[in-house]
């Protein structure tokens, strides 16, 4: 059967079972764009290719499936750099496919023409420039095994316009034997060995810490951590990638560790004599200081990429391994630490003494951040995701959002990328269209990329935004408070402007506005019942509101400042 | 006084470098994958040789030497193995390295130096390549440290031009024993 370049790349993505791209056309992938009318596949048309790189993220961190997108060359390839640099620093499986000027005309500054293979070299697991239609199949399929396999993470392909109009003869590889992949062997041979010293070191353990990151979601080990940990009794912190991957209801679960963790879990962590990290990387947010960063804990590091070991903190033991495979052999080895009775008298102490707290309003009636959070928490039915972008809100929505189920929380962890919100809540509600997603946000991170809101009404994909709008770049505002004596520079943002309500509205949301408590439970009422619409609501909050417990940048976790409520105890 | 712009580390073989004898595809791009890699990682690279090898035309052998005082070997080992064209990575530590380098320099001649040159080539094992009336070009096929010692001895002579390779490297057949 012959088919066109652009044919076969439609077909191999069917091939892969893709059914849903979020991208916008161009030039030099126009080809593509013909056959698409006919495919399987669902396209969603974005307003700006950002918005669909982060859509594509939204989808795969809801589903664990790869998420794709499709761009044009030139500027439509580098305004989706930002969503694969965010992809590859979270380890989000990707397929992002560009097009690229014909073969010929590479190397000639052509319209349109930028090298984006070389631009997202050092941001991508892999990146192929196709130079053949009958290499289509195989780096189609290729790409997808590299982005889900291992460790996932993002795989772009660039694609020539004169290859996707040049004719193929239709194949398919059949096995990974055909991907050509010499240099690329993601299968994990347990090495019992490790197994065996990380048993002895749980076992010598009397204050062990099970730390947990974004790469036990990817391995889809919530159930054999709750196993594990309950049947071990060790006490359990998730990370801002990893909040989810055990139920924040669990009486073993002391929160988020880092810069803006709980008292309990990052003291937890410095007082440990055991850390056992399963699929984080000790991140200079969770770590501060790493000199004094659990410094009298044994590590047991297990994590699917060896290049993560003694990267940044020496490990005991290292265990090459996905996290479910892991627990699944301490398990059967029957891991037991000491008996952990003094160990838990101390952790409820800091429990009682420095839970997540935050501080009464001047005027009753007027807005928390962190209330609203609470509030539309509760309203919520089971299962519902909750995107955010990145500041304040996104501490406090980790915080004050009770996560008890994988797959349900969406943000931006490694990278940090404000605006990332939104799409990424479109994207999961793409994957997960009987879900409710909300996006809890920031004034300043809705500005980014709200426009998408377009792409929300005009695709069906209703969403529910919550603006926390304090009128400020408030993470920036925070630090500029504490750190620069108050010398506010560049961060005020204006209540008013744009007017959030008339933005909803001429994007085919429902706009509503709250400014105090009965406000807010009408407002979030209203949401809750739009099915049809996304529903975009400007909630008032004071400017001053920081986020506490809070680590200096470069100071050590034992210097955690706890919330100024809490300072006199 | 605007300050002395910084012109890198002074060249010299580091004390801790390491030799990778890595196998690579012999695909588009591989070297700025490698070279970008290092880069962003603030790996140092001090010497870096590619070819064709093993099968021609399917892959090629980059000779890194790399200081290992920049980062630790275990990170360059992990983080190049991740590059999906690398193939194979051999680390062979110094005491077990056959390793040789080629240098070709061009020295001015003059009546005063021509027997100290010669002789010179003749001291160092080294060999006249080319030759006109006022200078020749002379090469040495040998070890990283009879390169060095050749070109600080070439160091008192008008040269044209001196040229090295970079080292190549395979694991010695007889290794020496730790104690």
């Amino acid at each position: 059967m012959k088919l066109t370049g652009a044919q076969a790349l439609i077909k191999s993505l069917e091939q892969e079972g893709v059914e849903t791209i979020f991208g916008l056309p161009g030039g030099a992938i126009l080809p593509v764009y013909d056959p698409i009318r006919e495919s399987s596949i669902r396209h969603v048309l974005v307003r700006h290719e950002q918005g669909a790189g982060h859509m594509a993220e939204g989808y795969a961190l809801a589903t664990g499936k790869p998420g794709v997108a499709m761009v044009t060359s030139g500027p439509g390839a580098t305004n989706i750099v930002t969503p694969i640099a965010n992809a590859h620093m979270d380890s989000t499986p990707l397929v992002v496919i560009t097009g690229q000027v014909a073969s010929a005309s590479i190397g000639t500054d052509a319209f349109q023409e930028c090298d984006i293979t070389g631009i997202t070299m050092g941001i991508t697991k892999h990146n192929f420039l196709i130079t053949h239609a009958d290499e289509i199949p195989r780096v189609v399929a290729s790409a997808f095994y590299i982005a889900t396999t291992g460790r996932p993470g993002p795989v772009l392909i660039d694609f020539p316009k004169d290859i996707a109009q040049s004719e193929m003869e239709w194949w398919y590889p059949e096995s990974v034997d055909e991907y050509d992949l010499l240099g690329y062997k993601p299968e994990i041979v347990l090495d019992q060995t490790s197994i065996d010293a990380a048993v002895a070191l749980i076992n010598a353990s009397e204050r062990p810490v099970l730390y947990v990151g974004g790469g036990t979601l990817k391995s889809n080990a919530s159930q054999q951590l709750l196993a594990f940990a309950e049947r071990t009794k060790m006490p359990v912190v998730t990370t801002l990638m990893a909040r989810g991957a055990f139920p924040d209801s669990h009486k073993q679960h002391l929160g988020m560790p880092g810069m803006h963790g709980t008292y309990s879990a990052v003291t937890a962590i410095q007082k440990s004599d055991l850390l056992i990290s399963l699929g984080a990387r000790f991140d200079d947010r969770v770590t501060g200081k790493v000199s004094a960063f659990a410094a009298g804990a044994k590590i047991i590091h297990v994590d699917i990429d060896p290049a993560e070991f003694n990267k940044v903190k020496i490990a005991t033991v290292a265990v090459k391994s996905d996290i479910a495979t892991a627990l699944e052999a301490f398990d059967a080895a029957m891991a037991m630490p000491k008996n952990l009775d003094p160990w838990w008298e101390t952790l409820h102490g800091w429990m009682e003494k420095y839970p997540l707290v935050y501080a009464p309003t001047d005027d009753p009636a007027l807005l928390r951040p962190q209330e609203i959070i609470e509030a539309i928490a509760a309203s919520s039915k089971p299962g519902t995701i909750v995107s955010s972008g990145v500041g304040q809100h996104q501490m406090w929505t980790s915080h004050f959002w009770k996560f008890e189920e994988p797959r349900t929380w969406i943000n931006s962890g490694g990278a940090g990328t404000m605006g990332f919100g939104v799409p990424a809540a479109i994207g999961a509600k793409a994957a997960m269209p009987d879900r409710d997603v909300w996006c809890i946000d920031g004034d300043g991170c809705f500005q980014m990329t709200a426009q998408e809101l377009v792409t929300a009404t005009s695709e069906g994909f209703p969403i529910k935004v919550a603006i926390l709008n304090n009128a400020y770049l408030g993470m920036v505002r925070q630090w500029q408070e504490m750190f620069y004596e108050e010398r506010f520079s560049e961060v005020f943002l204006d209540a008013d402007l744009p007017d959030y309500v008339k933005w909803a509205e001429s994007m085919g949301a429902v706009g509503l506005r709250a400014r105090t408590i009965e406000e807010m439970h009408d407002a979030i009422r209203q949401a809750n019942e739009i099915t049809d619409r996304s529903v975009v609501i400007d909630f008032r909050t004071p400017a001053s509101e920081k986020v506490f417990p809070m680590v200096a940048a470069g100071a050590s976790n034992d210097d955690i400042m706890v919330h100024p409520l809490q300072e006199a105890k | 006084m605007a300050p002395e712009p910084f012109l890198g580390d002074v060249d010299r073989t580091p004390v801790t470098h390491h030799i990778l004898s890595v196998l690579v595809e012999n695909k588009a791009g591989v070297l700025a994958r490698i070279a970008g890699l290092f880069a962003r990682r603030g790996f140092n690279i001090y010497s870096l040789a590619v070819a064709p090898s093993e099968g021609q035309a399917r892959f090629s052998r980059v000779t890194i030497v790399v200081d290992a005082e920049s980062a630790p070997l275990e990170q360059v080992v992990g983080q190049l193995n991740k590059l999906i064209n690398v193939v194979a990575i051999d680390d062979i530590a110094p005491k077990d390295a056959l390793e040789r380098e080629l240098l070709l320099a061009t020295v001015q001649l003059d009546d005063e130096n021509r027997g100290r040159v010669l002789g010179l080539v003749e001291v160092a094992n080294a060999s006249i390549v080319d030759a006109d009336a006022d200078s020749l070009t002379l090469m040495l096929a040998g070890t990283p440290s009879a390169c060095d010692e050749l070109e600080r001895a070439l160091e008192g002579f008008a040269q044209v031009e001196i040229h090295r390779t970079g080292r190549v490297a395979l694991p010695r057949l007889t290794k020496t024993e730790e104690n």
